[in-house]
């Protein structure tokens, strides 16, 4: 297949999103809808004809640069695509879920005059997130990371006249600019050791990266490899929101739930884990990197989850629960079960895109209610929504037989096989963390479907069900959902799927390990149902049936009894205030002294209005001298003249 | 026997008389422009005498050019003059001071 395709699949939305955008008035709030979707729909489908390319026995990848930007000192900056299995499947996730999200706004944003806007950016959003998967080089990559940056800080900002959006936005922007810095640095480590920024030429030298030293600090040498990598894994952390730089995706539910959705669930924040599975050579080469990113991973995986226990609005518990599932890729990413931690995004992608649009479509069902405390009882009225919040739940928490269940069980046994420092710590993380999912899923669900109606008096009776436009996404991504799992775990996780595009180390192969006891899918089932994981999902289900259906003043005693570990999980380990409070304030600081001391008062006051003011004082002397009277002047004339031919005179004698 | 000296000595006495009219007189624009005169005519003295002891004519043929200048002069400067007062009314030297800064 030439390049077109591929272009062609980039340009799509690109183009839908500038005549969306731009088009105004000539194109119109239906004409702007039925334009991205085409243009997405478009993307869609070449993926898929992309995928069935690849997996077709003895497909190459392809790997192709089609215009150079500029070359410097022999560095070329180019555009390029590489797909492999790897990109294939990104692309394939991202265009469908950009596709059901795509359709899911036309009822979601029917009322918001910002319509054609809204589709303009997430058009735009899937423009760049195509150019971030399919990039052959750091440059392309660092284009789509960006480019991903600034229309994830649009729509959060959206609804730009909520003082709460604009703060959500700017702390994205502020965030992800520490990562974005970790990840240059990163670049620059490569290009500086490589002498490229080609994806192939920089593996090809992976090996000797490994081996080379670098004394970041004088006296401690560090492998290059591991340097390098740290430093990517600080924008992937940013961009994957994981611990201590999570603060912003929590925020980011200020913007319209479809974007939630899709940029902050399904692709964008899983960009950090598909570029860490893209580095993987690099990654292999060192022994800190992987140990960790697998710390952080699943502090991340457990933290976070905690936090959504206590949360009441309905977006933020599925933002929560998105943070510690992110962390549960990232761990799979530390114990080089590279594959598990992307077949865990594809499926994440798959259930979580559907809770947060389902959370969606209670939302417009309740008028823009988001407290969980004012819901209640809605199964009877919204059974769609329903029954796909179930199943997407049951995908989250790992039932067996559903895509959660097979990718996130592969993550579990991964990590505790992988013997890396660190790995035991980590193992016991995810396996709690299998609880704490089981538990906030489930209180959500409870708390909005069963129970009392606790609706506010004006809504009551008036819940409908979302119009086909939502429901329809809704039901496509519960299939997604419920069938992703069982048919790909054998070819994607322990088959050869990614081939030659994610390199693992022997030495740390646990899934060839985990391999060679799979037999099947079905085994696979049976052998979950006799698994840790299992029972502890179960009694996660049933201590939230128990504690909101049961006997709902149970929280209330347990809120009483353990106030101080409830204020702390309210507060969010006090991690936003640590923030706010230390770091900006005190990067405020820093700001203001320079500014006052060396801007003010330096530069503005001795330097400019210094100089300034000397002239002013030096003038005002000298104006005295200027009488305006004739005879001064005369005077003064003549007695200059008599000096000037005096000094003359007695100079000759 | 009057020298050259005796000459130079009455053109030195005329210039200062006129330049100390110039700077102490601070009521006449009128005042003011005779003494100029005077200034000239001082150096128009010296001209002749040295032109007159040293035997050669170009110092009164100088002469004759500052004559023609010093009358424009005194043209132009009257016709600034009644303009001044036409403007002013007043030619009082110490009120002139627009210059001042």
């Amino acid at each position: 297949m030439g390049s077109n395709i591929y272009i062609a699949i980039v340009l799509c939305p690109l183009l839908a999103s500038l005549v969306a955008g731009l088009g105004g008035r000539l194109v119109g709030r239906s004409g702007a809808h039925a334009v991205t979707i085409a243009g997405v729909g478009v993307s869609f489908l070449l993926s898929l004809l992309v995928l069935r390319d690849q997996l077709a026995p003895g497909s190459e990848p392809f790997n192709e640069s089609v215009y150079t930007w500029l070359v410097t000192d022999g560095v070329r900056i180019q555009v390029g695509f590489l797909v492999d299995t790897l990109t294939a499947l990104m692309m394939v996730v991202v265009t469908f879920v950009s596709l059901m999200v795509h359709i899911y706004t036309i009822g979601y944003m029917h009322d918001d005059p910002g319509y054609q806007r809204f589709f303009s950016y997430i058009s735009l959003f899937t423009f760049a997130m195509l150019m971030l998967v399919m990039a052959n080089n750091f440059m392309q990559l660092f284009f789509g990371w960006e480019g991903v940056g600034l229309v994830s800080y649009l729509l959060i900002g959206f609804w730009y006249t909520r003082p709460t959006a604009i703060f959500a936005s700017l702390k994205a922007f502020m965030i992800n600019r520490i990562g974005d810095f970790g990840f240059i640095v990163g670049i620059a480590m490569v290009l500086a050791h490589t002498g490229s920024l080609d994806y192939q030429q920089v593996f090809a030298q992976s090996a000797a990266l490994g081996g080379m030293q670098i004394e970041v600090f004088a006296g401690m040498p560090w492998s290059v490899a591991t340097v390098t990598c740290l430093a990517l894994f600080v924008g992937a952390m940013a961009k994957s929101a994981q611990m201590p730089l999570h603060a912003w995706l929590p925020d980011s539910m200020e913007g319209p739930t479809p974007i939630s959705a899709l940029i902050h669930a399904a692709t964008m924040v899983t960009a950090g884990v598909f570029m860490v599975a893209r580095m993987s050579p690099l990654f292999e080469q060192s022994e800190t990197a992987p140990a960790v990113v697998m710390a952080i991973g699943a502090t991340t995986a457990l933290l976070t989850g905690f936090i959504g226990i206590v949360q009441n609005d309905i977006k933020r518990v599925v933002a929560y629960s998105t943070l510690s599932q992110l962390g549960y890729m990232t761990a799979a990413l530390g114990a080089s079960a590279y594959a598990a931690g992307i077949f865990h995004l594809m499926t994440h992608a798959f259930f979580k895109a559907l809770l947060f649009l389902a959370a969606g479509s209670v939302i417009v069902a309740l008028h823009h209610e988001q407290d969980m405390r004012k819901m209640g009882g809605l199964r009877h009225h919204m059974p769609i929504t329903y029954w796909t919040t179930l199943l997407g739940s049951l995908a989250l928490i790992g039932f067996p037989g559903f895509s959660g269940f097979f990718s996130k069980d592969a993550i579990i046994e991964a990590v505790g096989l992988s013997s890396i420092p660190g790995a035991g710590y980590a193992y016991l993380c995810l396996l709690i963390g299998v609880f704490v999912t089981a538990l906030y899923s489930f209180r959500m669900f409870f708390l909005v479907f069963h129970g009392e109606e606790r609706l506010d008096a004006e809504l009551r009776g008036h819940v409908r069900e979302s119009p086909l436009v939502i429901t329809l996404p809704l039901v496509l991504l519960a299939v997604a959902s419920v069938a992703s799992g069982w048919p790909f775990i054998e070819s994607v996780v322990f088959g050869g799927y990614f081939g030659g595009s994610i390199v693992v180390d022997p030495a740390h192969a646990v899934l060839d390990e985990l391999g060679r006891e799979f037999h099947g899918p079905g085994a696979f089932v049976l052998h979950g149902l006799l698994g840790m994981p299992l029972l502890l999902a179960a009694a996660g289900v049933a201590v939230a049936w128990y504690a909101y259906m049961k006997e709902p003043s149970l929280p209330g005693r347990v809120r009483r009894k353990a106030s101080v570990l409830y204020t702390l999980l309210v507060n969010k380990y006090y991690l936003d205030d640590l923030n706010e409070k230390v770091i900006v304030r005190g990067t405020r600081g820093v700001g203001t002294l320079l500014w006052r001391v060396g801007d003010m008062f330096l530069i503005d006051g001795a330097v400019v209005n210094g100089s300034a003011r000397v002239v002013d004082w030096v003038a005002g002397r000298m104006r005295r001298g200027q009488t305006g009277y004739l005879y001064h002047y005369a005077f003064a004339m003549v007695i200059g003249l008599s000096i000037l031919l005096g000094w003359i005179l007695f100079k000759r004698a | 026997m009057i020298t050259l000296t005796h000459y130079m000595a009455l053109s030195a006495l005329l210039f200062s008389i006129s330049v100390a009219g110039i700077f102490i007189n601070r009521k006449n624009v009128i005042l003011l422009l005779m003494c100029v005169e005077l200034l000239l005519l001082a150096v128009n003295f010296n001209f002749i005498a040295l032109s007159r002891f040293m035997g050669d004519a170009t110092g009164q043929v100088f002469v004759f050019f500052i004559l023609t200048v010093a009358a424009a002069e005194a043209a132009i400067g009257l016709a600034i003059m009644v303009v001044l007062f036409r403007t002013r009314r007043s030619i009082n030297v110490q009120e002139l001071d627009v210059l001042k800064g």
